[in-house]
């Protein structure tokens, strides 16, 4: 075990991979010499060279675009996209091509890409910095979506996604980078919690929080709050985002009946919507109350001085707690 | 109407010469439209290996694929496909580029480039698979080293710079090579493949069909230059080439495909040529374009002057002709024969190859479409749990 940064778990697991495998390509914007903006790549290209970690131009479609050439030809790129505002370019790419070229190909063609994308807020920089645009891409087939909370998981889901043979969004929850914890630096990735499974983190009887990356900390400042006023909170972390792990959701809600899910993306069309929809169907004579969403607001990332009223905090997941248990909360007395 | 027709190359206004207009290139022709040959100081050197009998074959590959073409529009309009691209008028800037490839090389091209697929021996029936809708590909890529026919224009410009830099990240000298029409040189994705193969000097050939039209829009709508003339912001040599003309096609192409695998990087052709057809078997160019531009465009037939050439050299026996007449007719009766045979999918080949991992959502998903297919008491099809990946 060595106490380490989530940046530099995610560093150790890079490493890893580049280590294990020739056909690993790190790409990206300043990965190089700079090791990133978040020095996520740090040391990386001194010590794998130039052809392993490749400083691309600044255009995000063809950073995409050459890593779809690059695993036609057999290579495994990982690319950085340097903030989550800045995906949008290689939306078309990821979304027409990465995503869809094994289906098109009926399976001739595997498309084992690694995006990382450091998402969500809380560090006060401007617009286009804070974002979190995983159910743009929860919603496109053929992606896998993880996002991961913990130095531990940092190190291991990205060798995992690193592995897999389809495309992983691997969304790094950027205000938690300077976060230290305990890594196993020699776990074995392919015997650990596989990447597509959730992990329940607190054993609670009273209510089901479900969250990932940024707000699993949030949620578990919460749910020992909640403990002190004597209430059981069952912290999931989902890590996979596409596809969700229902089984282990489902299996916690149908003992606690009741689920709060939390996310820093808008409310409207988000994955809130999606577990609250799937539990609700599959759980309907298990729920004792109406799941409850404590999310972002439907507004573009506001400037940072507002950032913390949008982004779900420890009382707003509390005030959801309530609202899931029938007690009284800021919405008591609302229909609907 | 080509570019230089037009004198766009040549329109910059006095107040601008200082920022030193594109200088137009010439275009590199070796056969004329009357079928006369004639030398080029630079570009005979590329095609000096080619013999009478390879002249008379490429003249029997442009005539097969637009046999192929015509038969392909016959099968849509009699509903057998749902939609196809025509290559008409096209032929010689396919069989030039495609016959010019190495088996090692790959392309990547856009969805009308089924004369290139053609020279890289693509199955007949593959063809038209995806314009049956019996598929979203015709063809496995790695079967005859070409990608799936991209329909997102420009798209996959980029995907050849990328398999380029894993070429040379090898340190092969095979050359990935990027079919584009004149559209395309407008998206992003070009241009944005441009500074990529430039940066870092990968071996990749960008060959712009320039047909004149994408969909309704003519070239200048896309470009106040020569669209050759674009490669040379990016840092990129480029040749302009008669795309009517077959062995000038193949001249430039090997010139560009040398340079690439010794390590010169890139290069970009425009190839003039014109869509003769619709853009699709579902347009109506009379809508929008000069039925006199067709008529000029005709007169610069690839097929046509090949024809002549052979002519000239007393090649085009009556022998000869029906030989290619009969090859032609062969291929389109196959091909005809491998899209009205061809199985329909099952159902559930719905959910197959999204991912090639399991995937619990979509495991759940068809599981049960199986059993509501099953609830009307019919098979749900061959495909299984584990066959559905």
């Amino acid at each position: 075990m060595t106490r380490m940064t989530f940046a530099r778990a995610i560093n150790a697991g890079l490493r890893k991979s580049l280590e294990n495998d020739p056909k690993v390509i790190l790409m990206g914007e300043d990965i190089g010499a700079l090791g990133g903006v978040f020095r996520i790549t740090d040391g990386l290209q001194k010590d794998f060279g130039t052809h392993r970690v490749v400083d691309t131009p600044l255009a995000e479609s063809a950073i995409l675009g050459t890593a779809v050439g690059l695993a036609y030809r057999g290579y495994r790129p990982v690319v950085e996209i340097q903030f989550d505002g800045f995906i949008y370019p290689a939306f078309d790419q990821i979304v027409s091509q990465v995503a869809k070229l094994h289906y098109r190909t009926q399976g001739a063609v595997r498309m084992p890409i690694t995006i990382r994308v450091p998402f969500g807020g809380g560090i006060g920089s401007p617009e286009h910095h804070s974002e979190s645009p995983e159910a743009y891409f929860t919603h496109t087939s053929g992606l896998r979506v993880v996002s991961v909370s913990n130095p531990q998981d940092a190190y291991t889901v990205i060798q995992q996604a690193i592995s897999c043979d389809d495309p992983v969004l691997y969304f790094e929850p950027k205000r938690r980078y300077h976060d230290k914890g305990e890594v196993d630096e020699g776990v074995d990735p392919a015997a650990a919690l596989p990447m597509g499974q959730a992990r329940v983190l607190t054993q609670g009887t009273d209510v089901t929080l479900v969250a990932y990356g940024p707000l699993v900390k949030t949620a578990l400042d919460a749910a020992a709050a909640a403990a002190d006023e004597g209430i059981s909170l069952e912290v999931i972390d989902l890590r996979s985002l596409a596809p969700v792990d229902y089984d282990t959701v489902v299996a916690s809600v149908r003992r606690t009946g009741r689920l709060v899910v939390t996310h820093e993306a808008g409310q409207s069309g988000g994955l809130g919507a999606e577990v609250a929809a799937s539990i609700t169907e599959r759980c309907f004579n298990h729920l004792e109350a109406a799941p409850v969403r404590i999310t972002g607001f439907d507004i573009p990332y506001p400037y940072s001085k507002l950032e913390m009223h949008h982004l779900p905090g420890l009382d707003r997941i509390l005030d959801g707690v309530d609202r899931a248990l029938g007690r009284p909360n800021s919405l008591s007395g609302l229909e609907g | 109407m080509s570019t230089d027709e037009t004198g766009q190359g040549a329109a910059a206004a006095p107040e601008m010469a200082e920022t030193s207009p594109a200088v137009a290139h010439r275009l590199i022709q070796l056969i004329t439209p009357a079928g006369e040959r004639v030398s080029h100081p630079e570009f005979d050197f590329w095609v000096k290996d080619v013999s009478d009998e390879q002249l008379c074959s490429l003249f029997e590959d442009m005539t097969v694929i637009r046999r192929i073409d015509v038969e392909a529009t016959a099968l849509q309009r009699q509903g057998e496909l749902a939609l196809w691209p025509p290559l008409l008028g096209q032929e010689a800037a396919q069989i030039g580029s495609g016959r010019s490839l190495r088996q090692d090389d790959f392309v990547f091209s856009s969805y009308r480039e089924n004369g290139v697929a053609y020279c890289r021996g693509v199955d007949l029936t593959d063809l038209v698979r995806v314009w049956r809708g019996n598929a979203s590909s015709g063809w496995n890529p790695y079967a005859i080293n070409m990608a799936t026919p991209q329909i997102i224009i420009g798209a996959q410009t980029l995907h050849a710079t990328g398999y380029a830099m894993g070429i040379q990240y090898d340190g092969a000298d095979a050359v990935s090579v990027a079919y584009f029409g004149d559209g395309a040189t407008s998206e992003g994705d070009v241009n944005e493949a441009m500074v990529f193969a430039a940066s870092f000097q990968v071996p990749v050939v960008f060959f712009c069909t320039n047909n004149h039209w994408a969909i309704s829009e003519p070239v200048r709508l896309q470009s106040h230059i020569q669209l050759a003339d674009r490669a040379a912001g990016f840092g990129i040599p480029s040749l302009r080439v008669d795309g009517n003309d077959v062995l000038a096609v193949m001249a430039v192409t090997r010139l560009a495909l040398d340079r690439a695998r010794r390590g010169g990087g890139p290069t970009f052709i425009e190839a003039v040529s014109y869509r003769m057809g619709p853009h699709t078997t579902a347009d109506d160019p009379t809508r929008y374009r000069d039925a006199n531009e067709l008529e000029d465009w005709a007169a610069k037939d690839p097929i046509s002057r090949v024809a002549a050439l052979l002519e000239r050299k007393g090649l085009l026996t009556a022998d000869f002709q029906q030989h290619v007449r009969d090859q032609a007719d062969a291929v389109a009766h196959r091909m005809r024969k491998g899209c009205t045979t061809m199985p329909d999918p099952e159902p559930m080949d719905v959910f197959r190859h999204v991912y090639s991992t399991p995937n619990s959502w979509l495991d759940r998903q068809q599981e049960h479409y199986a059993r509501y297919l099953a609830s009307f008491g019919e098979p749900a099809g061959a495909a299984t749990q584990e066959g559905a990946r």
